[in-house]
């Protein structure tokens, strides 16, 4: 047996190893000094990434996670160090993405006496984790541990939170570590699909002659591509995605029509609500894709295939309910599907896609540098094939809109929790695993001011990612919120930027500012040539709008489209007053 | 009629702390909850009472406490023949003048008088809520000062639901619910 003294602080790292980690992200402080003392032992197996702040390491970690499909690991210290992890466990939790955070406590003897630096960090993340442990019983360690990324990781995966007191750090004891299965009644591997429901899902499916696929971030996580792809070939059913599904089903397709929800594609959107048939793959019918609930896709029946219960039927009542794991039910399908014919469904969705194209700014000349241009050229000068991470605001939505991604986790965002300052440290930390695809961090003025403070990291570690701040002047979203239901009245919109610039050029990096539309791809050029960081900002007009729009509390069909540009080639919503 | 839920919870700290938290997160309503040890040791047993009436949400409450890790298993037993249960100790002012009267209004009951003060009588039972709520009510005359109530425990009629120490797996057929008839895993 392979046994041998190890002090609570090594078990962290053997166990850590133990789940082929080979990155961390984290901060150190008082209560986790026994660990960080010890990772000078396993600096052969693990690189730690010093970050400048704990929610950079959760997003970090979250980052790595969705872009590896792996379970990311970030570690703080007590106190403020762990309270400022809440942020990026939330964004994880609402996104269910596996990642494992390891907070230092303070000795288990002051436990509950307001020591210096403590909070009871496992009660205040009760809300935002899967799941927390506090280990009080340094021979619970490194089953802990082990059951931490194993629930990180299972069924619908999201983050767990592991607080560990400094004096279990410090103990020692024969170790061995837990080669046991691990045995959790609590945590339920879902079922497959009953022959009765894949029949009555068969028939639903023969029977309807205008069924739709809603693709969500089930299929990336569930990796499903596949299957839905065969699904909706064999039996001619149209897909649209949600936000996170996107790159679940290649945008090339012909079956692939494109984003639904509040700023979705109006064709998509119109084919949801007339739809007969929905088949919901790995989504939840958040009210960010469903609109009016009362009104959403009335004349339909709807499939659910979904691997958390507490999903189905939540929001939307469905006929169909199939608890399971997503390739492993559509496997079960498609060898019974048969072929079906749509063509006229599909025809009509076209002509509702052929209608609305023209009222897209894509085709249409402006003065000013558009958002939308700038994301359209990214697309191009990266020929759709970087891994892009948005940030929060018109940005995110438009690089939705703009940028056509072919695989799966090739865009990561916020979707749940809308959190800016995502995209600088999610990128860092996907740039851990992606080592073949350009990475693009597409982020607003508001969000990079978040956490440009993680530029430092990416400049410590030498990361290889390219930085395209999206600079309108404002909190560009809320902004378009006040233009419409606010009467234009921009409280604490308009925003100050630093010269970003000068700000990159404090980190030793070279950056450009491009103000006009053909300087886009030249400029790309040269950041793509650099090795680690780079930063283009462009200057972009102020007052553009998302289009189009569901307005709140509106059907889903009911979406403000563009207005048609006057012919003074000036977009209707500019207005001349300059804000900074 | 309210939803009555049996749920076999892990015995470890905070247990209670992550259903609470989960009930008042989803903005869903305990009425009572009660937990004690069960016949597995550190397997706790519970009797949650919440206060919902729409099918879907309700299922949507089971299947949330189910997701806890903490949880090992889930039966609502809302339309289950069961045995229920509150506790109560009610506290009179009764001299001895009263006692007479008072003995024969909690023999009626089934209750038993557990405590007599100067001028106090504490009396206890164990019955169904409809029963205590009428004791309660017939005990007024006497000028109730303290009342220490517990919460509905309940148990199903008939063979064994008993939880055993191996692993729980729901089968398809446990857990893929139709509104209209929740199916739920054993215990
Ligand atoms: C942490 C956080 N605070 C506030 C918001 C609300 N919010 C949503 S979008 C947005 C504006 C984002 O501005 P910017 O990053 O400049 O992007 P833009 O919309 O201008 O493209 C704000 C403030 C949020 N989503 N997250
Ligand atoms: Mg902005």
């Amino acid at each position: 047996m392979n046994e041998r003294k190890l002090t609570g602080a090594e078990i962290i790292w053997e166990c850590v190893v133990k789940e082929q980690v080979d990155v961390v992200f984290g901060y150190p402080g008082g209560a986790i000094l026994p660990a960080y003392d010890a990772l000078e032992k396993y600096r052969d197996k693990i690189h730690h990434v010093l970050v400048r702040h704990e929610q950079g390491a959760t997003h970090m970690a979250d980052g790595f996670a969705r872009a590896s499909g792996k379970v990311g690991v970030a570690m703080a210290t007590s106190g403020p160090g762990a309270t400022n992890m809440i942020t990026g466990l939330a964004t994880a939790m609402m996104d269910s993405v596996p990642i494992v955070c390891i907070t230092g406590q303070v000795p288990s003897s002051v436990i509950g006496s307001d020591a210096f630096q403590e909070i009871d960090i496992t009660g205040s993340t009760i809300p935002v984790t899967k799941h927390n442990y506090l280990v009080m019983d340094i021979h619970e360690l490194a089953d802990t541990i082990k059951e931490a990324f194993h629930v990180a990781r299972s069924g619908r995966p999201g983050p767990v939170l592991v607080d560990i007191p400094k004096d279990i750090q410090n103990q020692s004891i024969d170790f061995q570590y837990p080669e046991n299965e691990i045995d959790m009644p609590g945590v339920v591997n879902p079922p497959g699909a009953t022959d009765e429901q894949i029949n009555t899902l068969i028939h639903m499916i023969e029977a309807a002659e205008r069924p739709f696929i809603l693709a969500g971030h089930g299929i990336i996580m569930s990796e499903a591509t596949g299957q839905v792809i065969q699904l909706s070939e064999q039996a001619n059913i149209p897909i649209g995605t949600t936000l996170l599904g996107i790159g679940g089903v290649p945008a090339s397709h012909p079956l692939v029509f494109g984003m639904m929800g509040m700023h979705g594609e109006t064709w998509v959107n119109q084919a949801i609500q007339e739809a007969d048939l929905l088949i919901a793959c790995g989504m939840r019918f958040d009210d960010r894709v469903t609109g009016k609930l009362e009104n959403y896709s009335p004349n339909s029946k709807k499939i659910h295939i979904e691997i958390d219960p507490a999903e189905i039927n939540k929001n939307i009542h469905v006929e169909l309910p199939i608890h399971g794991d997503l390739q492993t039910v559509l496997s079960q399908v498609n060898p019974l599907m048969k072929k079906q014919d749509n063509r006229s469904w599909l025809r009509r969705i076209d002509s509702w896609r052929k209608e609305s194209k023209g009222k897209d700014i894509i085709h249409q000349d402006t003065e000013m540098l558009m958002g939308a241009h700038v994301i359209r050229k990214i697309w191009e000068g990266t020929k759709g094939d970087a891994l892009i991470i948005t940030d929060v605001g018109q940005h995110q939505m438009l690089e939705a809109q703009y940028y056509e991604h072919e695989d799966p986790r090739t865009l990561l965002t916020s979707g749940g929790l809308g959190t800016m300052g995502f995209s600088l440290p999610a990128g860092i930390g996907a740039s851990f695993y992606e080592k073949d695809r350009e990475i693009w961090i597409i982020v607003g003025d508001g969000s990079f001011q978040m956490t440009m403070t993680e530029l430092g990291t990416a400049v410590q570690e030498n990361r290889n990612i390219n930085i395209a701040i999206i600079n309108n002047g404002y909190l560009g979203m809320v902004r378009q919120w006040q233009e419409m239901f606010y009467e234009a009245r921009y409280s604490e919109t308009p925003i100050l930027s630093p010269d970003y610039v000068k700000l990159a050029g404090a980190y030793g990096l070279e950056a450009f500012r491009v103000e006009e539309l053909g300087d886009v791809i030249p400029t790309m050029r040269k950041a793509q040539k650099q090795s680690g960081p780079s930063l283009i900002e462009f200057v972009v007009e102020k007052h553009d709008m998302v289009y189009p729009m569901v307005p709140t509390g509106a059907d889903l069909h009911e979406m403000i489209e563009r207005p048609v540009k006057p012919s003074n080639g000036k977009l209707p919503s500019e207005k001349k007053e300059s804000v900074l | 009629m309210k939803q009555t839920l049996i749920a076999l919870v892990e015995d470890k700290p905070g247990v209670l702390n992550r259903i609470a938290s989960l009930f008042r997160r989803r903005n869903f309503n305990i009425e009572s909850l009660v937990v004690g040890k069960s016949e597995t040791s550190g397997i706790s047993r519970m009797t949650i009472v919440a206060n919902e009436v729409d099918r879907r949400k309700r299922g949507n409450i089971y299947f949330n406490l189910l997701n806890l890790v903490n949880v090992v298993a889930v039966k609502d037993v809302s339309e289950l023949a069961c045995v229920t249960r509150e506790f109560i100790f009610i506290k009179v002012q009764a001299g001895p003048d009263k006692l007479n009267e008072l003995n024969q209004l909690v023999k009626k009951f089934g209750a038993r008088i557990v405590d007599m003060g100067l001028d106090t009588v504490i009396i206890e039972t164990a019955d169904e809520k409809e029963v205590i709520d009428e004791l309660v009510e017939s005990l007024a005359p006497f000028n109730i000062s303290e009342i220490m109530r517990t919460g509905k425990m309940s148990m199903r009629r008939g063979r064994t639901h008993k939880v055993s120490s191996e692993k729980i797996n729901a089968t398809a057929e446990e857990v893929n619910w139709q509104p209209e008839q929740i199916h739920t895993y054993h215990n």
